[in-house]
């Protein structure tokens, strides 16, 4: 189906570390980056589209909006979503990654703001993050349009008249015809990407050097 | 699951997209035609019928092998919003060290050509054109001056750049510590551990029949070997590629196995296949190329002094002058790390539509590459399919033994595993080589480039190959280096300097593979 891009604002990522920054020797492990929808109402989230860099688990929380009422609350719809099998080793590591409406635990109905935290538990890797994050939402569903009336309003069935006797029956006729339309589209519509083979550019092949870029 | 259905349906589409170029749709195309005269093809269900028709011929195994071998060949298709780079190598930094290197080797290349002022392509006169061709099947009797060329770049080369690939997220840090890899290679890749060894190989286990061990003179043939010729006689009367594919993890019959590793690689020699390599020879006729006179040196430097394969260096000629010609083995950079070198043609620099690749194949030849065809003139005399078993063993296995990448069978991920197991299932060794200054890896990684070609007797290296073929993956190679290890590790322990542990490990024509793979994988106290 098709998907729109929403417009996100990534703020910095704050690093979640117990005791001074300065001081202690290990790097922390646990990121959280908000993402915020300045210029857009509350939304229906279709896709979570990003990059990853290093990173192994990763939570979403997400603030809906609620009835005017009650002020909306933080709730947590992914939970520890495993981004590196390994996460000493390489695996999984720099992958393209989409996470759909349907992996999340709860509705996803109006997206105020998103909150992803991330966590590499392992030493080995100097930093972690994602990357080219993208957010989606449905797309617009084909516009309504207005009928003609026969075709909205079909006039109730007639007896079919009697089959004249020797003619094969019309509807089975119809689909066999449909089936063979459809046949010839297909092969119309195909095309091979083949190469041809040839490697030279009209008989020629004298070169220069090799070139770097 | 909505994700795996839209990932089956790209998954389909990419298989027919990639069949709809290929012989086997136009064959099936005219069969289908030709089906119309067939009185129970009836108009009216016609796609039942020719589906049932093409069920009964055969035409559907046919089709069936070619799906399974793309599977085979071609990655899935990654996240849509990944860029085709990624899909060569989805590691950044992998790809900065594989195109660096590139642009040493095209450097090597490019010097060379201007040293020895020799173009890198010539149209022959047409007097050449004509000895040539009638030469064309004895080669290896031309002496020409190759004094000058220099191989473009040997494996130790190749093994220098990989022990400086370094990930720069990594903390390796100035001192040692946890995180200082003991071996030469630096990355951290995923690589299986002897558990996990044990269940993917899990074939060469103790209690199962193989071939290199339970044929021997000593084992009665009633056992096992008798049972497993009759299978493998069932396979290729089945022509089921994926059957033949298990059936070979076992080994394969002396007899059977050129028609296996054809069925295996969806290899059938067809007239347009034959065709196709004559208009190769056309090729290799009418342009010369610089690559030609490497690829001669190559092959007298080293089949040609080796006392197996000798005999066949006119083949070795034949087959890999044409290679550089193919232009279908281009496809095989959409994943492969590395790209095809590019030139323009003279006097068009820069634009576009005069661009070219060379060689025509984008493979630029190294030290020991007429290794990987050597062994297969054991099993295929004809040369165009001699030529097409090569290609696809290249396109499938081959270039990843001599390009960068984080794939599992990869060279990178090959040197790790076999450090890895080195360490872990040998430990005084690993530590005793290392402190004498012989890192096991400068041993054992020329025998992992050329797939052990060269190194092995080649009825041992044939049932090596079987395993290949067998598991889709060369991860074997690691552990046969390490079994070697652990075979002569009682040497190993007393020597005292590099050239001593390489004379120690300087002969394998002695080893049977197949043992040493067992005891090291399933019978080792660890």
């Amino acid at each position: 189906m098709s998907r729109v891009s929403v417009p996100c604002h990534v703020k910095g990522t704050v690093a979640l570390q117990v005791g001074d920054v300065r001081t202690s020797q290990g790097r922390p492990g646990v990121l959280v980056i908000d993402v915020t929808f300045p210029s857009v109402a509350p939304f229906e989230l279709q896709e979570i589209m990003f990059k990853n860099y290093y990173t192994a688990f990763l939570s979403i929380r997400v603030r809906q909006h609620t009835s005017t009422l009650t002020p909306p609350k933080w709730v947590t719809c992914l939970r520890d979503y495993c981004l590196m099998p390994d996460p000493h080793s390489e695996e999984g590591a720099q992958e393209y990654i989409s996470l759909f409406k349907h992996q999340m635990l709860c509705d996803m109905a109006r997206v105020l703001e998103l909150r992803l935290i991330l966590r590499q538990p392992s030493p080995l890797w100097v930093s972690f993050t994602v990357e080219e994050l993208q957010i989606y939402q449905q797309g617009p569903k084909s516009p309504s349009m207005t009928f003609p009336k026969w075709l909205s309003h079909p006039v109730p069935c007639e007896q079919p008249t009697p089959l004249i006797e020797g003619l094969p029956d019309p509807s089975r006729v119809s689909s066999e015809v449909q089936q063979m339309w459809a046949l010839t589209e297909m092969i119309r519509a195909s095309h091979t990407s083949t190469r041809i083979g040839r490697f030279d550019v009209d008989g020629c092949y004298d070169l220069n050097l090799l070139s770097y870029t | 699951m909505l994700q795996e259905e839209s990932d089956l349906s790209l998954i389909i589409a990419q298989i027919v997209q990639k069949l709809k170029g290929s012989n086997l749709y136009a064959q099936l195309e005219r069969q289908a035609w030709a089906s119309l005269q067939r009185p129970e093809i009836k108009l009216q269900s016609l796609k039942e019928d020719i589906k049932e028709f093409f069920k009964i011929s055969g035409w559907e195994k046919k089709l069936q092998n070619a799906v399974y071998s793309e599977l085979s060949v071609f990655p899935l298709p990654s996240h849509p919003a990944a860029p085709p780079e990624h899909l060569k190598e989805p590691l950044v930094y992998m790809r900065k060290a594989q195109g660096s290197w590139e642009k040493r080797i095209l450097k090597s290349l490019n010097s060379m050509c201007t040293e020895l002022s020799i173009p890198l392509a010539r149209k022959r006169p047409v007097g050449e054109q004509k000895e040539l061709l009638n030469k064309w099947n004895e080669m290896g009797t031309d002496e020409p001056d190759l004094s000058l060329f220099r191989p473009v770049y040997a494996p130790k080369d190749f093994l220098e750049v990989l022990i400086n690939l370094r990930n720069p997220n990594y903390e390796n840090g100035d001192s040692l510590s946890f995180r200082t890899h003991l071996g030469l290679i630096q990355v951290p890749l995923k690589v299986k551990d002897i558990p996990e060894l044990k269940e993917f190989f899990v074939e060469l286990g103790l209690t199962t029949g193989q071939l290199g061990i339970d044929d021997s003179t000593q084992v009665p043939p009633e056992l096992f070997e008798n049972e497993h010729v009759r299978i493998g006689q069932k396979v290729l009367a089945e022509q089921d590629s994926a059957a033949a594919q298990q059936y070979i993890r076992q080994g394969s019959p002396t007899a059977l196995r050129a028609e296996l590793w054809a069925l295996i690689l969806n290899i059938s020699s067809q007239p347009e296949d034959i065709l196709y390599y004559e208009q190769l020879k056309t090729n290799v006729i009418q342009h010369d190329l610089l690559v030609d006179s490497l690829i001669y040196k190559d092959v007298k430097l080293t089949a040609s002094n080796d006392d197996y394969y000798f005999v066949f260096e006119d083949y070795l000629y034949q087959v890999l002058l044409c290679f550089s010609r193919d232009t279908s083995v281009l496809g095989h950079f959409a994943y492969n790390s590395a790209s095809p070198p590019k030139s323009y043609i003279r006097g068009k620099l820069g634009l576009e539509e005069y661009a070219v690749f060379y060689p025509p194949n984008g493979v630029i030849p190294f030290h020991g590459f007429s290794m990987y065809v050597a062994p297969l003139c054991f099993l295929y005399h004809e040369p165009s399919k001699l030529y097409q078993i090569f290609r696809e063993m290249y396109v499938r296995f081959f270039f990843r033994l001599h390009s960068i990448s984080s794939h599992p069978s990869g060279i990178v991920s090959l040197c790790l595993l076999f450090e890895t197991l080195l360490q872990t299932y040998l430990p005084q060794l690993f530590y005793h080589l290392r402190e004498i200054g012989a890192q096991p890896l400068r041993i054992s990684f020329k025998w992992m480039v050329r797939a052990f070609s060269g190194y092995l007797a080649t009825d041992q290296l044939l049932l090596l190959w079987d395993r290949i073929l067998g598991y889709n993956s060369l991860e074997i190679l690691a552990v046969l280096a390490a079994a070697v290890f652990a075979f002569r590790a009682v040497n190993l322990m007393e020597v005292t300097s590099l050239a001593a542990a390489e004379a120690v490990l300087a002969d394998l024509s002695t080893l049977k593979v197949m043992p040493l793979l067992q005891i090291f994988l399933f019978a080792t106290v660890t």
